[in-house]
Formats: C-alpha cells, sequence, structure tokens
C-alpha cells in the first residue's frame, strides 16, 4: 500500500493506474451499475455483476516477455445475461434482475463455474472454451442445413477443427423457490460441494448438484413479525473448516455456527458483539452499526466486518470486542442526519483482504476508497476517478480535511460527491492488483514494479 | 450533496422523513426491503421518542404557566387590594391546587381535556414522561433537540417487556413530602408504540373522553398484557412492510398521526387503578404537594 509520507519502515507500495472499464458517459444507465466484483481463486479471471442483470468476466494477458514490468492486463472473456426480472403473481412483486453476488467455484477441470444471484435465484453457471469444431458430417452442410439422404453418395468421419476461441456460458443448475426474503449472501463451501445462500432471515445450505431440495440451517424469524429485532446481513463459510460459517446481524453482531453441533444452527457456538459506546448514541445510531459485509481472513484466523463508519476486525478466539478498529470516514458522524436523508446512511459497502491478510481495503464516497495497512498500522485513501487514469500513472493520497482550515490539495467534507460511492472491492489473490468499481466503471490498480 | 449547514436534528421532521421512507418503499422495484424498513423502524422509534419527551416538557410548562396566571387573575379579581395572610394562604394553595395535580400527559397536539379549571382531577394519563417528572422546575437542555445525539437512555428497569432487549424504560417514584406518599409509576416503553392500537385508542380519544381509560381494546395495562404492545409494535418491520393503519393514507398528515402516538402511549404506559388513586389522593391531600415532591429515580 503507498506510504502516506516519506516511508519511514512501511512497505513502499505504490498504486498505479491500469485500466478502466465501462463507458465514460456521466449519464449512468440504471441497468450498468456494478453489483458486485470478485476474482476466482488464481486471480486469472475477474467476475463483475451489474443491475441488469449481466455477468461480465475479464480474462487476464498472459504475461508477456516483452514487458516484464506490466502484469497482464485484463480484457473482456465473457459476457451473459445471468438473470433476467420476473414477476411474482401472487404477491405482485416485482423480483429485480440485479446480480447481488457472484463466486467462483475453486477450477477442477478446464471448464470454469460460478455461482450468480440475484434477490430470489441462485444460478451455476459453466464457462468454457471452444476452439475447436467438428466438421466433415455427412446429413449436415456447414450451415446446419440437413442434406437429403438421397444424395449423399459417400461417407466420411467428422473431424475437429481450429476455430476462433469461442467462451460459452451455459447455466448448468437453477436453485430456485428457497428464499422468501431477499437474498444478500451465497458463500461456497471448502469442501467444494456445498455452498449456502442466505436472506434477511434464513441461512439455506445446498448441494450443487441438487436443485430442488435445500436444507435450512438458520433461521431467525420470529413467530410474530411484530416482534422483529434484526435481520441477517451477510453470511460466509469458514475457508478451511467446512462445518463453520458466520453470519452478521442488523444489530452489529455476528454469530459463528457450527453445523456439527445441530441440524439447525440457530444457537451460535460464538457471538461477537462490542458493547456500544454510549458516548455516541444518535437517532441512528442502530443504522450505523448495522454490518454490510463479513469476510473471513484467507488464513481463517481472523474476521472482518464493515458497518457504515468502520472497518473492524475480529479474532476468532475473542468474542468480546474487535482486535483491530480502521475508521473509514469519521468525519461522516456530524452528517449522518443529511445522509438520512438522501439514503446515503444505506449504502451497504463492502470490504476485502489481501492475500496475505496484511492489508484491508473498503471503499468510501467521492470515489474514494482507503486501505489500511494492518501491519504498520498505516492508513491511505486513494480516488479512482478518470482523471488519474492516465497508463502507469501512480496514484496521489488523498486527504479530507475536517478541521476548520483546509489545506492545499485537501478536499472538504461538504464537497465530497455522494453520488459517487465506492461499495465493491476486490483484491487479487495473490499479487496486488485491485478492482475497484465506481457507478458503472471498473478500475484496475496494479502496484508500480520497477 | 450534504448541505453545509448541518442539518437541525428535530425530531418531528426526522419522523416525517422515517414515514415518508416506509411508504415510499411500497412502491419500489423488487419490492419492501425488509433490511431498510427495520432501520428506518428505529430511527422512528427514536425520533418519537424525542419527540414526546419534549412535547411533555413543553406541555407541562404551559400547563405551569397558565394555572399560575389563572390563579393569580382569580385572585387578583376577588380581592386585588387586600393581601392579608389568609389570602396568601389561599393563593399559596391555590396555585398549588394548580401546580399540584398530576399534569395530563395524554395532552399532546390535541389537547384532549388538557387545559382544565385547575380544581379538577386531570385526566391521569400515564406518565410516561418521565423526563416531565424528573425536570420538575428545570428546563430541559436545549442541546437535547439540537444535535444528533439523543440523551443516553436511562438504565433499564422494566422486567415487563422482557422480549424487548432494547426496551428504555423508566419507573419514576414520587415521594410527597407531605403525606408521605410513595408512588411508582412504571413508563414500560417509548418505542413500543402500538400505530394500529394506537390509531383505534386515537379514534376514541378524540372523542375527548376525560379519563382516558384504558380500554382500547389491547392497551391494557396488566404486566401480562404488555408482550400484546411489544407485539403491535413497528407494523413496518412486518414482511410486507405495510404500515397498516387503516386510516392513514396521507402521510402530510403527520401531527394528527403523532398526536395518536401521544395518545396511544399514554393508554399503554400505566396501571390505570394505580393513576386513579393518585389522582384522588392529590385531588384530597395536601395540593400543594407536587410542588415540593422529590422524584425518586
Amino acid at each position: 500500500m503507498s506510504c502516506a509520507g516519506p516511508g519511514g519502515g512501511s512497505n513502499d507500495v505504490q498504486w498505479c493506474f491500469s485500466q478502466v472499464k465501462g463507458a465514460i458517459d456521466d449519464d449512468v444507465a440504471e441497468a450498468d451499475i456494478i453489483s458486485t466484483v470478485e476474482f476466482n481463486q488464481s486471480g486469472e479471471l475477474l467476475a463483475t455483476g451489474d443491475k441488469g442483470g449481466r455477468v461480465v468476466i475479464f480474462q487476464q494477458e498472459q504475461e508477456s516477455k516483452n514487458k516484464p514490468q506490466c502484469r497482464g492486463e485484463y480484457n473482456v472473456y465473457s459476457t451473459f445475461q445471468s438473470h433476467e426480472p420476473e414477476f411474482d403473481y401472487l404477491k405482485s412483486l416485482e423480483i429485480e434482475e440485479k446480480i447481488n453476488k457472484i463466486r467462483w467455484l475453486p477450477q477442477k477441470n478446464a471448464a470454469h463455474f460460478l455461482l450468480s444471484t440475484n434477490d430470489k435465484t441462485i444460478k451455476l453457471w459453466k464457462i468454457s472454451e471452444r476452439d475447436k469444431r467438428p466438421e466433415g458430417y455427412n446429413l449436415k452442410e456447414e450451415d446446419g442445413r440437413y442434406v437429403d439422404p438421397n444424395t449423399v453418395t459417400a461417407l466420411r468421419v467428422p473431424v475437429f477443427r481450429p476455430m476462433d476461441l469461442m467462451v460459452e456460458a451455459s447455466p448448468r443448475r437453477v436453485f430456485a423457490n428457497a428464499h422468501t426474503y431477499h437474498i444478500n449472501s451465497i458463500s461456497v463451501n471448502s469442501d467444494c460441494e456445498t455452498y449456502l445462500s442466505a436472506d434477511d432471515l434464513r441461512v439455506n445450505l445446498w448441494h450443487l448438484e441438487i436443485t430442488d431440495r435445500s436444507f435450512n440451517i438458520v433461521d431467525i424469524k420470529p413467530a410474530n413479525m411484530e416482534d422483529l429485532t434484526e435481520v441477517i446481513t451477510a453470511a460466509e463459510f469458514h475457508p478451511n473448516q467446512c462445518n463453520t460459517f458466520v453470519y452478521s446481524s442488523s444489530k452489529g453482531t455476528i454469530r459463528m455456527c457450527d453445523m456439527r453441533a445441530a441440524a439447525l444452527c440457530d444457537k451460535h457456538a460464538k457471538l461477537f458483539e462490542e458493547p456500544e459506546d454510549p458516548n455516541n448514541r444518535s437517532f441512528f445510531s442502530e443504522i450505523i452499526s448495522s454490518i454490510s459485509d463479513v469476510k473471513f481472513s484467507h488464513s481463517g484466523r481472523y474476521l472482518m466486518t464493515r458497518d457504515y463508519l468502520s472497518v473492524k476486525i475480529w479474532d476468532l478466539n475473542m468474542e468480546t470486542r474487535p482486535v483491530e478498529t480502521y475508521q473509514v470516514h469519521e468525519y461522516l458522524r456530524s452528517k449522518l442526519c443529511s445522509l438520512y436523508e438522501n439514503d446515503c446512511i444505506f449504502d451497504k459497502f463492502e470490504c476485502c483482504w489481501n492475500g496475505n491478510d496484511s492489508v484491508v481495503m473498503t471503499g468510501s464516497y467521492n470515489n474514494f476508497f482507503r486501505m489500511f495497512d494492518r501491519g504498520y498500522q498505516q492508513d491511505v485513501t486513494l480516488e479512482a476517478s478518470r482523471e488519474n487514469s492516465k497508463p502507469r500513472s501512480v496514484l496521489k493520497p488523498r486527504k479530507v480535511s475536517t478541521g476548520g482550515k483546509r489545506k492545499k490539495d485537501e478536499i472538504s467534507v461538504d464537497s465530497l460527491d455522494f453520488n459517487k460511492k465506492i461499495l465493491h472491492t476486490a483484491w487479487h489473490p495473490l499479487d496486488n492488483i485491485i478492482a475497484v468499481a465506481t457507478t458503472n466503471n471498473l478500475y484496475i490498480f496494479q502496484e508500480k514494479l520497477n | 450533496m450534504i448541505n453545509t449547514m448541518e442539518c437541525a436534528v428535530d425530531a418531528q421532521s426526522l419522523i416525517s422523513i422515517s414515514l415518508m421512507k416506509i411508504h415510499n418503499s411500497r412502491t419500489q422495484r423488487g419490492g419492501i426491503k425488509l433490511h431498510k424498513n427495520l432501520l428506518v423502524s428505529y430511527v422512528l422509534r427514536n425520533a418519537r421518542q424525542v419527540y414526546i419527551k419534549e412535547k411533555y416538557a413543553e406541555i407541562y410548562r404551559m400547563q405551569q404557566y397558565e394555572e399560575v396566571m389563572t390563579v393569580c387573575n382569580e385572585i387578583q379579581e376577588l380581592n386585588p387590594l387586600d393581601l392579608e395572610a389568609e389570602d396568601a394562604e389561599d393563593e399559596e394553595q391555590a396555585r398549588a391546587a394548580c401546580c399540584g395535580e398530576e399534569v395530563s400527559v395524554c395532552g399532546s397536539p390535541c389537547h384532549r381535556g388538557a387545559v382544565q379549571p385547575a380544581a379538577h382531577c386531570r385526566t391521569p394519563g400515564a406518565l410516561s414522561g418521565c423526563c416531565l417528572l424528573e425536570d420538575v422546575g428545570k428546563e430541559p437542555e436545549p442541546s437535547y433537540y439540537r444535535s444528533c445525539c439523543m440523551e443516553a437512555p436511562p438504565a433499564p428497569h422494566c422486567d415487563q417487556f422482557p422480549a424487548n432487549s432494547s426496551a428504555h424504560c423508566n419507573k419514576t417514584t414520587v415521594l410527597d413530602l407531605d403525606t408521605h406518599v410513595v408512588t411508582t409509576v412504571e413508563n414500560g416503553y417509548l418505542h413500543q408504540d402500538c400505530c394500529c392500537d394506537a390509531l383505534q385508542c386515537g379514534q376514541g380519544a378524540q372523542s375527548s373522553a376525560k379519563k382516558r381509560k384504558v380500554e382500547f381494546g389491547c392497551c391494557a395495562s396488566d404486566a401480562e398484557e404488555a408482550p400484546d404492545f411489544t407485539a403491535a409494535r413497528k407494523r413496518a418491520k412486518r414482511e410486507d412492510c405495510s404500515y397498516s393503519a387503516p386510516d392513514y393514507t396521507d402521510t402530510s398528515n403527520i401531527s394528527n398521526l403523532i398526536s395518536i402516538f401521544g395518545s396511544g402511549f399514554s393508554g399503554l404506559l400505566s396501571r390505570q387503578a394505580d393513576l386513579e388513586q393518585i389522582c384522588s389522593k392529590q385531588a384530597l391531600a395536601s395540593l400543594g404537594a407536587w410542588t415540593r415532591a422529590i422524584v425518586a429515580f
């Protein structure tokens, strides 16, 4: 990560602009709004989902010997329509086609598999390459027309001939009708056979091969809906323990469950909760303590949670409070009323770990995103914008001025553009390459290599 | 863009904004978002708590002032020139009579029976405004409703509503120094308001009944029935999140809704029998008691 100043003992990672994907228009079509970003396990593929129900997959070029200082660029590999808008006639409700989450399955063969979900339905997609096609059929012309068998005088064996690479995406499974409420998370188990899906009140466990059944493993729906006090906001499987998963709530708590203990995991094995600071009590305390994202570290030792103003790191062995807390944009605390009026207070920011769990990243407003180096206890604010989009230009750290006097190059809180928000970010699992989604553009930044 | 001036956090405007959000969520694409509506209902609850406290404080102050003025006027009419001791005593008693009666906290904008001649026993609305009693003779802090921060909720004493882990409930104990009568009023909750029930209550209340009997169906004051209020809380949290108040279609008619909440609370919060007792005791006992009452919390 970039050092905030002349670095004494810091990790001197500097970030450079690499690419930007998406339209340049300021007039953003709603369907083009990016709603999820995810690298696969090798980092070779980068998937995005949007509000229009489409999935776009980028593939990293092989590193060329000509340009050793550049890691491969990401180019469009496949685009497909994953979900369509639907109408629930019984409830007279439209079901949005927006892709809420994409999760890659670990690769087992030449094809790639991913799960994508909207509010109600999860689909398993197979993305495969085709670079050969059969030619020389006896009963079919090259264009597909059938040949009159009477005209066939000799037989030949069809052969595969090379063709232009074609990437096909086909839906292999559709997991539907298991969620009454809006799905907010999916997570693939380390056993590579099962996965979980979570909505506001329930978590279901699926087998990847079986679409007509799922097991409900968490149900927090009260007998009387008027007693409802919290909802599930995110859920994730432990990266190595196939029996363990966590789910976060709108009350700022995280529950860890062990599927070996009981079939229904309503009773948690661990409860991670930090007591509220009474000095910070306000009308909006409940809103800003709601957790919008939860992510295990790659090691499985830590949990990261994101609420409206902060990122917290929890040690799985300590439930009483987080081991680290990072303020993302504390200067917004005095603006909560306005943010409530314009609905920004409901924005759900995500967060992510870098490959070795030493740095965490999350988004903010004005197209700013923040990185927190856990080891060096440093943080930096960077901006994803077209102005900084010259190839390999180094990103300059940004600063928001909170005091009365605004220094040069600082931006005041009141000048922040709250329509430019970075909700989704992803970090390459092995390298210092990050993907940052603004409203309708995807920025890719890389570490500056000398 | 955020206004350069930090917006004044007025509880009433927050309530109307929140109700508008809930109303608009019905027509949003993709169906009602349970999570968002739940969070909005929390803001609504918080704002309502503040609003009611403010209202009660305001009404109490107004009533005190009016009573004093009424008595002074009466005294002047009787014998403006005669300032003998017994008159002074009468005056004091009369003044005490004004101040001494239990304040009707049902007041709210509807002013149902709120402004009564001094001698009547006021409708024993629930003493939900705990700050009302606490702050006898004390102005509520102005910063209280100007900033984004609410006062920290008092330590919950409430065991009536175990289902509610975040109950903000107050127990107010009043010691009358003259009669040495200790009365306790439990303020069950402030956030367990009952919109639908409140509306039903509201219908009855608006017929200007003086005594607010907790006869509004569910608004019984027994502890056992308290969970019904919990149950009736927050219609916005239902799956369909419909704010199902039957008459509530016009989101601009906020003041009526708030007044209904006010009446709904007062009906919900007290033990009717105790309050009637208080009322009669007050009427009979030395009426100067209230002005010297100590409120123990």
